[in-house]
């Protein structure tokens, strides 16, 4: 194959760095050429992302050898230079951001692409910061990766901005500047006493150390753990995240659907290749990066974040509430089967994760066009309901004056299709159906996995006990979204106050369905996907080869 | 000169955390740019505190010893950039929350 595919792995972030760049030295005007832009940027990724993942697979094996390729960035060898490294992990969630990334979009076309400056620019920095972090090899890249996402993350949650949208912004971004410090210390404490940032190169060096350094390695690791733990929204640290989620327009929380998942990537990605090191193996303090000691505290922290996450379900009263908090959900979750870290749970947990992602995604921009068309009754008045956001006051933020201020509800653009209502309630019952877990849906099939290997894992005497706690929190956290979902669909679709017969426009219901039946097509392809996973979940157990594939990246030149 | 830089770092991440946890913006922020500093500092002594030893290998100089770590010199400089841009665009983040409040509290209404 062509000599160029080698430069494959840094097209998920260079494009979209090249598009944002674009878009910001067109006028406001040319808003056709932006959205040419975006969607061509949108349009490649998703391409790169699944050539890529293609690639993963030992389909091409004269290209990557064994499914891990690396890509050395300004040729540096490795342990010196800058490294993106993709095995299949990687693959996946590049793939699930492009295609999120492409929905949402596409979604945002509609109506919310107007209602503030620059949309289009910081959603492609967005993804070039979720891409970036999935892809480095290099410890202060990712923190750099996460810096880029954040800062577009703060710019996408005001977009449109109004007193909701600036008060949970404040809240979000410093506690996500309270994190990013956390992450530095952890990075330059590691840096301080293993002398390196490459990840693959920390697994040899850390093994290595002995006496006091080894104390000051785990309470680095133990750092950084905390920072990755804020930004995968787990129990003590994710106060912030049902408000902002909520607040944020229905498109830029589709977005934000999988930034919890950077987190939880991250902790699996350092678990995998810090907890490999059997040298390691009788450390006591990193406890919050090694996979076997997990059980101590991570296990605890997952169960305590579905148990917040299920008390939320269960009191909140508006939709995106609703989902924010099975945001959560599915991060304990998460969480809760990293520090079980039973063999067997992994790739189910992955399956979850696509799943929830997906599913997550398209609740949230239902969640805009249920907003938009008709107005809960009982939400009370100081959530914004108001389509516009556009502060009615004087004050107007940030000294822009807001393009989306012009256009009223009839300058929505795309095709008004009819069914609207029958659209719309099929959507919600799928979105529960996945969300929830029931079946028949691929939700059902990943909580049943989950639920088959934790009773199988129940076997085995050390996890007995552990194994019944997933058991019973995933089934009070399905039950608990069920009832607080059905109350809220009661409400919104069969109470007939108030309500206007919604419009419908392909633009914008178009990306729910492709969601949704990207999720279907998942459920009927249950079989050859777990198969890929379990693969996933195998490379992930053993990462020697993605250590070797890394540092053996630019020698000999 | 350790401990006066030890101590450096303790005085403003002491005094970072206080200003963090206080109800009012402006104390937030400032606690913030306190607290990076002391960060920055710390990334800059992860490379060992060294008197007049050049960062820069020139291809001549072949003992380390007589060499300062160059990489936290440019994580710190990095750092001081992402750190200054965000703290910039909380800034404005922070006017715009008084503007729309009426109040500088962090919850937007007061008590």
């Amino acid at each position: 194959m062509s000599p160029w595919f080698r430069h494959l792995p840094v097209v998920p972030i260079v494009l979209p760095l090249l598009a944002a760049a674009l878009i910001l030295l067109l006028a406001e005007r040319a808003r056709a050429l932006r959205i040419a832009i975006a969607c061509t940027s949108v349009t490649v990724q998703l391409v790169a992302a699944i050539a890529l993942l293609a690639l993963t697979t030992e389909a091409f094996p004269d290209i990557w050898s064994q499914g891990v390729g690396a890509y050395a960035i300004g040729a540096w060898p490795a342990p010196f230079g800058i490294v993106l490294a993709i095995d299949r992990l990687t693959g996946l969630m590049l793939t699930l951001t492009a295609v999120v990334g492409f929905a949402v979009f596409i979604n945002s076309l509609a109506y919310w692409d107007r209602v503030g400056p620059h949309f289009h620019a910081l959603l492609q920095l967005l993804l070039m910061g979720v891409n970036g972090a999935f892809l480095t090899g290099d410890l202060f890249n990712l923190f750099v990766f996460f810096e880029v996402l954040l800062a577009a993350s703060y710019g996408l949650l005001l977009h449109g901005s109004n007193s909701q949208r600036v008060k949970m912004g404040l809240h979000y971004i410093v506690v996500n500047l309270v994190g990013s410090l956390l992450f530095l210390i952890g990075v330059s404490l590691i840096y301080g006493v293993t002398g390196t940032l490459n990840m693959a190169d920390l697994p040899a060096r850390a093994a290595a150390l002995s006496g006091e350094d080894r104390a000051l390695f785990d309470a680095a690791a133990a750092v950084l753990g905390i920072a990755f733990l804020t930004k995968a929204g787990c129990w003590p640290l994710n106060f912030w995240l049902p408000g902002t989620y909520a607040a944020a327009s229905p498109p830029v929380a589709a977005a934000f659907a999988i930034l919890t998942k950077v987190g939880v990537y991250a902790l699996l990605r350092l678990g995998s290749l810090i907890g490999s090191a059997n040298a390691l193996a009788h450390i006591e303090g990193s406890a919050l990066l090694r996979p076997d000691l997990f059980r101590g505290g991570m296990f605890y922290i997952g169960i305590a974040t579905m148990g917040f996450g299920i008390f939320g379900t269960l009191a909140a009263q508006q939709l995106a509430r609703v989902v924010g908090y099975s945001v959560i959900v599915s991060s304990g979750l998460l969480l809760t089967i990293l520090g079980l870290d039973h063999t067997a749970l992994l790739a189910p947990a992955l399956f979850y994760l696509v799943g929830s992602v997906l599913a997550t995604s398209a609740f949230f921009m239902l969640t805009g066009m249920t907003g938009r068309a008709w107005r809960t009754p009982t939400v009370p008045a100081t959530v914004p309901a108001t389509p516009l956001s556009v502060p009615t006051g004087g004050y107007i933020p940030f000294g822009v004056r807001i393009a989306g201020a012009l256009h009223g509800e009839d300058d929505e653009v795309g095709i008004a299709i009819p069914a609207a209502m029958a659209f719309m309630g099929l959507m919600f019952a799928f979105c529960v159906l996945l969300v929830t877990g029931s079946p028949p849906l691929s939700g059902f099939v990943a909580k049943f996995a989950i639920l088959s290997a934790a009773i199988q894992a129940a076997q085995g005497e050390p996890w007995a006990a552990a194994a019944w706690m997933l058991v019973g929190v995933t089934i009070a956290a399905g039950l608990a979204s069920l009832i607080a979902l059905t109350r809220i669909g009661m409400r919104l679709f069969w109470s007939a106050t108030g309500r206007s017969t919604p419009r419908l426009r392909a633009l914008e219901a178009g990306p729910i369905a492709m969601l949704v039946l990207l999720c279907i097509a998942l459920t009927v392809a249950a079989g050859p996907a777990m198969g890929f996973l379990e693969d996933t979940a195998a490379s992930l157990r053993a990462p020697q080869i993605y250590i070797d594939t890394v540092l053996a990246i630019g020698e000999g030149r | 000169m350790e401990i006066l830089f030890a101590i450096a770092i303790g005085v403003l991440s002491g005094s970072g955390v206080w200003l963090l946890l206080r109800p009012r913006t402006f104390q937030v922020i400032v606690g913030l740019a306190l607290l990076s500093y002391a960060v920055n500092l710390f990334i800059f002594g992860m490379g060992r505190l060294a008197i007049g030893k050049a960062p820069i290998v020139s291809l001549q100089a072949v003992d380390p010893a007589g060499l300062a770590d160059p990489v936290p010199q440019a994580l710190v400089l990095t750092a001081i950039v992402i750190g200054f841009a965000t703290t910039a665009l909380l800034l404005v983040v922070l006017l715009a929350a008084r503007g729309l409040t009426g109040t500088d509290h962090v919850d937007g209404r007061e008590s």
